[in-house]
């Protein structure tokens, strides 16, 4: 059971990773890197079971930590106008139809 | 007693991972990136959280159960606030969500989004 | 953002391999520290770089050649887990045997790192606190008082945005600081130890100041404050080798500390690892609050030039 559900959980970080390589907008990439993210900590939790050392749920704890502080860091950073979503065009499109 | 533990658990974690998947296919087919996290963040905490309880339920001793816990309260706080902040951030940076030519909609969120800009500007 | 993705994968590949203490390093440090590092650096820099105008062929051709003998002189290292390799039938039972006699800890990896081949690990801190010092040799900010209050005001007025954060933050940091706690006093008998302590407390102190904004997290902790203890963490380490020297022994020997040796060895284990963490956090909140500080310096005087003309 164990070994399946470490399988379940490979199969939804490959999903999300399809959708981080491809994902339109850069918000689309943050989420399926959280996504990622969590899904590492459960993986990394159901492998320390599967292979009998319980060592490892620190480094699951550390890994919840830092993916939180990963998405706060990229969130505030793209703050500036590199990363500004521009929507002037969607607006006079959509006046203009 | 000891099969109902293992029944319980494996179930937990059945229906946790179930989720998970869940949440992976509805995170490649919805159209607009509000709807999918919405699928992300419903399905990921939820879905965390059983596997952890399944987890719970067969662990051996005292401290790998108090680590699980940490864990399972980290995962909960921490979700459902990854998700305020993106969706946040992506509606003060002008990323607008795809919605029918329906017109009252349209305009109330074009209203919101200016107030948002013009709160932050100033 | 793939950064952060790649550092995932080799954290679960290590632990695929067993390799817990590894693992946990580099899901700390890879994972987290480099790609906030490098998103900075990004943010202060812009996303593309300016093309050079001549190509460097000669260069290339330098860096093929020496990458070629690198690889020739490969093919001479016995494979990987051999067991006649020399690294397998000598060093390798010697430490596996003798180390919880001598020592008297559960971890061996805490054991070699800290006891057995402690002069690298002075090297592997002297190495972080040179790059500490060499941060602050080029992007050091001096913080004139007035800018201060402009700088708090702007912070004010982002507040509303990250309401929800703040409070979230304000309950896990505490939780964030023992727990770093526990990784550096723990690396006895699991996986943990300085390095990977110093980084988590880093990054405590580094998330709060990016939600509550630089000047705040100034005032919380000062930055002459953490210059010192940089310089605490190298000075401890130094001084209990010479300690030892003192005491009759080799430098770094530990069994001289005490008057038992396994005592003795216990007690220059945790000051060593105290001396770690302390520089490694150190230098990681110096690094960001540098790189930050330029960055709201080159904001501000971009708004300036923006109201003047």
């Amino acid at each position: 059971m164990l070994i399946a559900a470490t399988f379940a959980i490979l199969v939804a970080m490959v999903l999300a990773l399809i959708r981080g390589i491809a994902g339109p907008t850069f918000y689309d990439r943050v989420l399926a890197v959280n996504m990622f993210g969590t899904k590492t900590v459960l993986m990394i939790s159901l492998l320390g079971f599967v292979m009998g050392r319980p060592e490892f749920l620190d480094i699951a704890i550390v890994y919840a930590l830092i993916n939180f502080i990963s998405v706060i860091a990229v969130l505030r950073y793209s703050d500036s106008n590199q990363f500004k979503h521009n929507s002037a065009d969607d607006k006079s499109r959509g006046k203009g139809a | 007693m000891d099969f109902v533990i293992i029944i319980a658990s494996g179930l937990c974690l059945f229906i946790g991972s179930f989720l998970c998947v869940v949440g992976g296919i509805g995170i490649l087919r919805f159209p607009d990136f509000y709807t999918r996290m919405h699928a992300v963040g419903v399905t990921e905490t939820l879905g965390a959280g059983l596997i952890l309880i399944g987890l719970m339920i067969i662990s051996s001793d005292l401290l790998v159960f108090a680590k699980l816990v940490m864990v399972l309260l980290l995962t909960l706080l921490i979700g459902p606030t990854t998700s305020h902040v993106l969706a946040k951030a992506a509606f003060v940076n002008g990323l607008a969500p795809k919605l029918n030519s329906n017109s009252h909609e349209k305009n109330d969120i074009e209203q919101l989004s200016n107030e948002e800009n013009d709160s932050s500007n100033s | 953002m793939l950064l952060g993705i790649y550092g995932l994968l080799s954290a679960i590949f290590f632990v695929a391999m067993d390799a817990v203490d590894v693992a946990f390093t580099e899901a700390a440090v890879g994972a987290g520290i480099s790609s906030l590092l490098m998103l900075v650096a990004i943010t202060m820099t812009g996303r593309n770089e300016n093309t050079t105008r001549h190509k460097p062929i000669s260069a290339l051709f330098i860096v093929i050649i020496t990458g070629g003998l690198l690889l020739y002189g490969t093919f001479d290292m016995p494979y990987f887990g051999a067991v006649e390799a020399s690294i397998n039938s000598h060093v390798v039972p010697r430490y596996i045997n003798d180390s919880m006699q001598e020592i008297g800890i559960p971890n061996i990896v805490t054991s070699v790192l800290a006891s057995y081949r402690a002069f690298d690990t002075f090297g592997e801190v002297v190495v972080i606190f040179t790059a500490g010092i060499g941060v602050l040799a080029l992007l050091s900010v001096g913080r004139r008082p007035k800018d201060d209050d402009k700088i708090a005001s702007i912070n004010d007025s982002m507040s509303e945005q990250y309401l929800v954060v703040r409070i979230v933050t304000k309950m896990l940091i505490p939780f964030i600081m023992l727990f770093a706690l526990y990784v550096q006093f723990h690396g006895d008998f699991g996986p943990g130890g300085g390095f990977q302590a110093g980084v988590i407390f880093a990054a405590a102190i580094i998330l709060y100041a990016m939600l509550f904004g630089l000047s705040t997290a100034n005032k919380v902790i000062n930055q002459t404050f953490i210059e010192l203890m940089a310089a605490l963490g190298v000075l401890l380490y130094g001084c209990v080798g010479i300690v030892s020297l003192l005491n009759g022994g080799n430098f770094f020997d530990f069994n001289v500390l005490s008057n038992d040796p396994i005592a003795g060895q216990h007690l220059g284990i945790i000051l060593i690892e105290l001396g770690v963490g302390c520089t490694v956090a150190s230098v990681m909140i110096l690094i960001f609050f540098n790189f930050a500080g330029r960055k709201e310096l080159q904001n501000n005087n971009s708004n300036k030039n923006e109201e003047s003309c």
